[in-house]
């Protein structure tokens, strides 16, 4: 069995209004030293097989057909 | 005139805009989204607002693969004309059916409130019955309305006059509510048969209930 780790988040040069409003809240709580913070989400998938490249070809399918939508967001695939 | 509204789990204003359509005298169907064909004397299919499937993962993301959504596909190609109104117009951009995506609003906040939007391209069977310029007072209530396309996009969308509504003051000064592009409300397709807005004119068909701006827009459709 493969698992299948996708990181999905907002493209970058699209604004991250909840990683803005994150930042703020990490200002007022006086941690210092954060350049920036993004919002994403995180997707698992337990698949069943043990083929990595077709998995990745799958997912990848996945993420393009609905996981994420690829007009505002980037998707990243981990296989473990 | 014969209306179609589609109705997925989560839809919620299908009677809304059944009733809108009625009292403007066209006749009405509300179909579920397992029904695999459209209507075929359909003279508009309205795609309502409401939350389909929960908004679960994106707004519309999940219901562009409802089994109806097909034959919408293949409605649209053939020149059908469509309304996706809120959550429609989520569905229908992430069906690819109409340009852009809805981002989360900037201010993180769900708006609901009456909020004034200028037309900017009448060239249209939606907006023929009003001018450009023209001010409407029509409600807005969305937690994703923030309208986003590619800078490459928006060119597209105004060298075809595909930018139908942007948010106003009531004097027609720009105001964002949500931080979509360019204040960007609703746009429609480059063959102009499909048109998707976040605020729902439906919702403004009488005085009483503090603005019958919508019915102006609506009876467009009216003549199709």
């Amino acid at each position: 069995m493969i698992k299948a780790i996708i990181n999905v988040s907002l493209k970058a040069g699209v604004l991250d209004s909840q990683g803005k409003a994150v930042h703020h809240a990490l200002d007022s709580l006086h941690f210092k030293g954060v350049n920036d913070v993004r919002v994403g989400k995180q997707i698992i998938l337990k698949l069943d097989t043990d083929d990595k490249t077709a998995a990745m070809e799958n997912v990848t399918q996945m993420c393009e057909d609905l996981l994420a939508n690829t007009v505002i967001e980037d998707y990243e695939i981990e296989l473990v | 005139m014969k209306v179609t509204i589609l109705q997925f789990p989560g839809t919620n204003c299908e009677y809304d805009t059944q009733h809108a359509f009625e009292g403007l005298g066209a006749t009405t169907e509300i179909i579920w989204h397992k029904s695999e064909s459209i209507p075929s004397d359909t003279n508009l299919l309205v795609v309502a607002g409401g939350f389909s499937y929960g908004d679960y993962l994106r707004s519309g993301a999940i219901a562009q693969f409802s089994p109806v959504m097909k034959a919408v596909s293949e409605y649209a190609n053939n020149g059908g004309k469509i309304l996706g109104i809120c959550n429609g117009f989520q569905v229908l951009t992430e069906a690819g059916l109409l340009p852009g995506a809805l981002k989360r609003n900037d201010g993180l906040h769900f708006i609901s409130k009456h909020h004034h939007l200028k037309v900017e391209n009448n060239d249209n069977i939606f907006l023929e019955k009003l001018n450009n310029n023209d001010i409407v007072n029509i409600p807005i209530a969305h937690h994703d309305g923030n309208y986003f396309i590619d800078p490459d996009g928006l060119k597209d969308l105004y060298a075809n006059n595909q930018v139908l509504l942007t948010y106003t003051d009531e004097n027609g000064n720009s105001k964002n509510p949500n931080g979509s592009v360019d204040s960007i409300a609703g746009v429609c397709n480059k063959e102009k048969n499909v048109f998707g807005l976040m605020p729902h004119p439906e919702r403004a068909m009488e005085t009483i209930l503090g603005s019958d701006d919508g019915v102006k827009m609506l009876q467009g459709f009216l003549n199709v």
